[in-house]
């Protein structure tokens, strides 16, 4: 076990470094520059050059390759050509956020996915199979960025019940220790900044879910069909064992291989950013700061920020890896 | 009264766009207390259908028709709600499966698979219920069974894994124990093995046991009454030693022939019943198996044979049975019980104390005589 997480650590390093070359020659690939961002379009060719001279651009791209991999040895990302502050500081900042819109939307989705893609299944060929399938098949199809704008019409401007931007109301002051606001709340005991960060989440959680919920129903469904089918839940029913005992130890643990490396997958995805819904929610993660971060050639901002979540992911995909054997013993981890 | 009485039993699949199967049509058998009664037929004849339905596990689905009577000591299991059902099943009548292996839950160690019977049937949990598992683990011959409980089934070899499907179908003392080919998925020392294993519980218990297969080794070592199925229809039914002796039917005729002998000269072929389980008439036509039968005569097409009790009390079902020496035909018929009447079981007294007269056969152990 400890030897497998070791190993699947150092495995990361190749992974970084392959990352690491085509990300560099993909941005300077990119046409303009952090100068066209900062000058516009009215710069004069010599305030170009000064401000590439700044940035050390003009120096061939092997150089600051170099440069830029002794760096990151040392943890050091860089400084932010748009903000001027260290790219670890607005990491740190921003990714709280975006890891409590994505627990949300996890939450939502696996919550309401699993029993629905089991139920479906148990009722293969009724009316609750046919509407979640056909449900599921509308929440990948609706942009989520549309979907979000719905939300907010509905809930938070007409109804009110949710608020409609940001991750915490203005009025209330609350002590910031790790910017995780719901985590901060319930540490220093300020209960109402931690459920006002709750209800900030609902809505563009609610948003983000709709894709990895549809895809999680569907997921189990076809699951749980199939481990219907397998002989063993035959012995269950032949044993007498109520309902219950059947489905949560017979059926459904046996379904949730395939269910488990989805979320994985999803999960990382998420984490990414979702540049769509906190734009719509005005809400202050990394998918909203890394686009501009593209609009701006902000080139450390970039590859920090891409290098950072590659890691993230890995970690992710190492933990659904980890829970495999968990799940079923066969699954040998070494 | 029987423990178990099946009656007119008829499983239909009925599929849009497709011809409806009738899996079992009108079968009828009865099971007493202690009795080892045998389902034998090749595959497809409906003798695992038959045992499925007696348990209601057969997979819900539309289309899906069960009709007839399964009498268990007065109640009639087909007519019972989802819950009693559940109640009966693994504490009154237990199931064994073909595959150990696949029967068994891969993610749930061996103990939780056997006590969970134990805390659903007899309320034992924790402790105590460990124990007992260990016990009953023990008892079907499993070495080391503390260390097991906590295994998985892939980490026990297949003889042992049909071991622990015997120990939770022993668990709460069944009544009745149905054996769906148990050892089809086994070694051959593994059969002998669990073969043995399943007389001695069914002995020591006074459990009765519905043993369920296509092979006649195993019948003629274990079954009191044998019931030969062909097409979802009990041809013939028979104490073992008067069957095996002096088969009446032309397909359990066929069944027994196509047994490979040891006593079989060199280069001797193999005698299979010609034809497969798909040549089939349907029952209404005629007699299932007339496609495939050595003695087919012109009334075998028509109307289907009406099953003839004969005069050593067995029952078969044909209009032109194999012949008895010293009887001419007609005089031993005792009774044509028209439609789909119930044989009942026949009388133990009525089996003549004569070693089988099949002698590949003959290698069946002798110490287990009816007594």
């Amino acid at each position: 076990m400890f030897r497998f997480i070791v190993r699947r650590l150092l495995q990361l390093i190749p992974t970084l470094f392959g990352l690491s070359i085509l990300l560099f020659i993909w941005l300077r690939r990119l046409p303009g520059g952090p100068e066209t961002a900062i000058l516009g379009e009215r710069g004069t060719p010599e305030m170009r050059a000064a401000i590439r001279r700044n940035l050390g651009l003009d120096e061939p791209i092997l150089i600051q390759y170099g440069r830029f991999v002794r760096r990151m040895i040392r943890l050091d990302l860089g400084t932010s050509i748009s903000t001027k502050r260290e790219v670890t500081t607005e990491f740190l900042q921003r990714f709280p956020g975006t890891v409590e819109l994505t627990i949300t939307a996890m939450v939502i989705a696996i919550g309401i996915g699993i029993p629905l893609g089991y139920l479906a299944a148990r009722r293969r060929g009724r009316f609750l199979d046919h509407a979640s399938v056909g449900g599921s098949l509308i929440g990948i199809c609706i942009p989520v960025f549309f979907l979000a704008y719905i939300l907010k019409a509905v809930f938070s401007e007409n109804l009110g019940w949710f608020p409609s931007s940001g991750r915490q109301d203005p009025t209330i002051s609350a002590t910031r220790i790790t910017n995780f606001f719901v985590l901060d709340g319930l540490m220093t005991r300020e209960w109402d900044a931690a459920a006002d960060a709750l209800m900030h989440l609902v809505l563009p959680g609610l948003a983000l879910a709709s894709i990895p919920l549809a895809i999680i129903v569907r997921i189990t469904r076809a699951s749980v069909l199939e481990v219907l089918n397998e002989d063993f839940v035959r012995t269950a029913e032949a044993k007498g064992l109520t309902e219950n005992v059947v489905r949560r130890r017979h059926v459904l643990r046996n379904a949730m291989l395939p269910v488990a490396t989805s979320i994985g997958l999803l999960t990382g995805g998420l984490l990414s950013g979702a540049v769509l819904t906190e734009t719509v929610f005005a809400f202050s993660g990394i998918g909203a700061f890394l686009a501009d971060a593209i609009n701006q050639r902000d080139y450390p901002v970039l590859m920090g920020f891409i290098m950072i979540i590659a890691v993230v992911y890995v970690l992710v995909n190492l933990i659904v890896d980890l829970s495999y054997s968990l799940i079923d013993p066969r699954v040998r981890v070494r | 009264m029987a423990l178990l009485d099946v009656e007119d039993l008829s499983v239909s699949f009925a599929r849009r766009g497709q011809r409806t199967v009738r899996a079992v049509d009108g079968v009828s058998f009865s099971v007493d207390a202690g009795e080892v009664v045998g389902l034998v037929g090749e595959s497809g004849c409906g003798k695992s259908v038959t045992s499925l339905a007696i348990m209601g596990l057969l997979p819900k689905q539309p289309g899906l028709q069960v009709s007839g009577k399964a009498v268990f000591d007065g109640t009639d299991l087909l007519q019972l709600d989802d819950r009693s059902r559940r109640d009966i099943r693994g504490r009154d009548i237990a199931m064994i499966f073909q595959d150990p292996l696949s029967s068994l839950n891969p993610v749930v160690p061996i103990g939780i698979q056997v006590t969970e019977v134990l805390t659903r049937h007899r309320g034992m949990r924790g402790e105590a219920a460990a124990k007992e598992a260990a016990q009953l683990l023990d008892r079907v011959g499993i070495p080391d069974p503390k260390r097991r409980l906590k295994e998985y089934p892939h980490q026990l070899s297949g003889g042992m894994r049909q071991r622990a499907l015997i120990a939770m179908a022993v668990a709460c003392q069944p009544r009745l124990l149905i054996a769906d080919e148990p050892t089809t998925a086994l070694d051959v020392t593994i059969q002998a093995q669990i073969l043995e294993l399943l007389k001695e519980l069914v002995r020591d218990s006074d459990t009765a046991l519905v043993m369920i297969t296509h092979d006649l080794g195993v019948v003629a070592g274990m079954c009191d009454t044998i019931n030969v199925l062909y097409g979802g229809r009990v041809v013939e039914t028979a104490r073992r030693r008067p069957l095996f002796r002096q088969p009446r039917h032309p397909y359990t005729v066929g069944l027994l022939g196509s047994v490979p002998r040891l006593d079989a000269g060199r280069g001797e072929r193999l005698n299979p019943i010609p034809g497969s389980v798909r040549d089939l008439l349907p029952w209404p036509d005629g007699c299932a198996f007339a496609p495939r039968c050595t003695r087919r005569v012109d009334a075998c097409v028509g109307e289907p044979p009406e099953l003839v009790l004969a005069h050593d009390a067995r029952s078969y079902r044909c209009v032109n049975p194999a012949p008895v020496p010293g009887l001419t035909p007609g005089e031993e018929v005792r009774e044509v019980v028209p439609g789909q009447a119930t044989p009942g079981s026949v009388p133990a007294q009525a089996v003549p104390d004569d070693p089988p007269a099949v002698p590949g056969l003959a290698a069946a152990p002798s110490e287990e005589e009816t007594p």
